[in-house]
């Protein structure tokens, strides 16, 4: 099991790869590298709020795009493109399929991300010259932009199993935007009445929450972040992952292939 | 002993708006192949051929019905270990390198890493495809794919190959070289489960045929019989033109070109027809017995519904 599991797995990250997929590192670089010039036109405290604003969240969308356009492919291009057919026909369960491709997009993204990460402190250590022990609340933050692609794949990897790609894309970026407002639908429920204050609950909690993942202001202002909090995102994003890659795989169990 | 035996296998799908009307793609076959047997699946496009194969791949799910694939269920995900299968027109990971896509698929059925290396170099020498070195599938010919799909259905080894069309979207010299590779595994032993409308393919390579058409089960039968059973025809090809007039009563059909005369006459008045043929002076050239053919044998099953529309 194993074996197949990490022969997906490495098949995904392989064909990402050859894609291009990590040619959004050379835009990353290059974004970086043009907004130096406002850097230095900025007071030295707002330099270093700027830049860890700028790299976080490119770090975030870009992840976040690429979670979304090749996650929806994931499954319906091999439908489409009738490479299932030689897969299903060997002793590959399908559930083994849904986690190797599931695996190999989030393996993907997280070499992605380490290397923005490893461009990014560079990047603070040409502009602000030195690295602080609070910077390491900035790996605290990429941590949880981790946590967010977990999800993010989950949920795209779901909608390839039934939808067509340009849906599965509309709905995963739908799902992304509630998401980011997750703590305000938290806040709604909690000021509403009856079946709203149910409706709104239930919404809050079938919906990903990417609010309390989102800590790049806090880590700008070189603010702490909670052991306790890493704690929950952590088991939020795990069994939340969990879920929706567990209703993936019970749709694909089901389904007939073209 | 059966190496694949089906029972009553049925695929409907549901269609229309509502999905509530239900259109029949296979209707209950029941088919058994023996171990080391080659077989043709024969029909017309649209007959049921390959869903009965992704059936059996479980790659789509029977509406009722059960196979067994070597003693076992056909979704046992042991006997998937032991069967090979090429998809009609395959389509591969197209950024991988031939060797690549074999050593994924192998590593997927469970060959250990030093037999994968042994086999990769062994089947590309043996499909003709040695020299591609790491060109990426993107770059190669229909032909090539073809070679390859092969080379991914047998390179774990299996006991039983199921291969849809093998031959189709292919020259003559594409044609002729998958035959041959059918043929080296027919020698080797394998049981070999093949669908086409090529007649010519599986009169050249089966054992047994079987023939669908419409979803339907229409007759199965032995190749060799097509070949061995009694003509009920002969064909007799002659010089003299002048003869033609004394025999012309004995011939079902007859064609003159010149002074060459080719008439074909029921068997039981072959013996009349040649003594009369010498009598008149003719110079015989060659008699030939004319045997049912596998596509006498297809078209009869596939027309039987037509003939039966007709009568009613």
């Amino acid at each position: 099991m194993t074996s197949r599991l990490s022969a997906i797995t490495w098949n995904t990250f392989r064909e990402a790869v050859r894609d291009r997929i990590l040619y959004n590192l050379v835009l990353f670089v290059l974004l970086l590298v043009a907004s130096a010039p406002l850097f230095s036109q900025i007071s030295i405290g707002l330099e270093k709020l700027m830049l860890v604003n700028v790299g976080l969240s490119s770090i975030s969308l870009f992840g976040v795009i690429i979670a979304i356009f090749v996650g929806i492919g994931l499954v319906s291009k091999e439908i489409e493109k009738k490479t299932l057919y030689t897969m299903l026909s060997r002793p590959v369960r399908r559930w083994e399929f849904i986690a190797g491709k599931y695996l190999g997009l989030l393996l993907t993204l997280v070499v992605n991300t380490a290397l923005m990460t490893v461009g990014f402190h560079v990047a603070l250590l040409i502009f602000i010259n030195r690295l602080k022990s609070a910077d390491a609340m900035l790996l605290v933050a990429v941590y949880f932009i981790v946590l967010q692609f977990m999800m993010m794949v989950a949920i795209t990897l779901l909608f390839s199993t039934f939808s067509t790609p340009i849906f599965s894309a509309i709905f995963a970026f739908a799902l992304y935007v509630i998401g980011t407002f997750g703590e305000d639908l938290k806040n709604f429920a909690a000021i509403s009445q009856g079946v709203t204050k149910w409706l709104a609950m239930g919404a809050a909690y079938v919906m990903p929450n990417f609010a309390s993942l989102n800590v790049i202001s806090q880590a700008a202002h070189e603010q702490s972040v909670s052991s306790g909090l890493i704690l929950s995102n952590t088991v939020y994003a795990l069994l939340y992952s969990l879920a929706v890659t567990v209703a993936a795989v019970m749709v694909f169990e089901r389904r007939n292939l073209k | 002993m059966l190496a694949i035996e089906i029972k009553s296998l049925t695929k409907e799908y549901a269609v229309g708006f509502w999905k509530k009307k239900r259109r029949p793609a296979l209707k209950s076959l029941n088919l058994t192949v023996e171990t080391g047997e080659t077989f043709g699946f024969l029909g017309p496009n649209g007959a049921g051929k390959t869903t009965t194969l992704k059936l059996l791949m479980g790659i789509i799910f029977p509406t009722s019905g059960s196979a067994t694939i070597l003693g076992k269920d056909f979704l046992d995900p042991d006997v998937k270990r032991r069967i090979g299968f090429l998809p009609e027109q395959p389509y591969f990971y197209d950024y991988l390198s031939a060797p690549e896509l074999l050593d994924y698929y192998a590593q997927l059925s469970g060959v250990a890493a030093d037999v994968r290396k042994q086999r990769i170099g062994e089947l590309l020498g043996r499909v003709g495809l040695s020299d591609v070195g790491s060109k990426q599938l993107r770059k190669f010919s229909k032909g090539m794919l073809q070679r390859v799909g092969i080379a991914q259905a047998i390179i774990h080894d299996p006991e039983v190959v199921f291969l849809d069309e093998p031959m189709s979207g292919l020259d003559p010299v594409g044609r002729h070289e998958v035959r041959e590779l059918i043929q080296s595994l027919k020698d080797a032993g394998k049981t070999i489960f093949f669908s086409t409308h090529i007649l010519s393919d599986a009169e050249a390579l089966c054992d047994r045929v079987a023939v669908i058409h419409k979803g339907e089960l229409r007759g199965v039968g032995v190749v060799n019989d097509f070949r061995s059973s009694l003509a009920e025809k002969t064909e007799v090809i002659w010089l003299g033109a002048n003869a033609l007039s004394t025999v012309n009563s004995l011939l079902a059909e007859v064609h003159v070109t010149a002074d060459t005369v080719r008439g074909t006459v029921q068997s039981g008045d072959l013996d009349r027809l040649l003594e009369k043929l010498r009598q008149q002076g003719a110079r015989l050239i060659s008699v030939t017995p004319v045997h049912r053919t596998l596509e006498d044998y297809f078209l009869s099953k596939t027309k039987e519904e037509e003939k039966e529309a007709v009568t009613l």
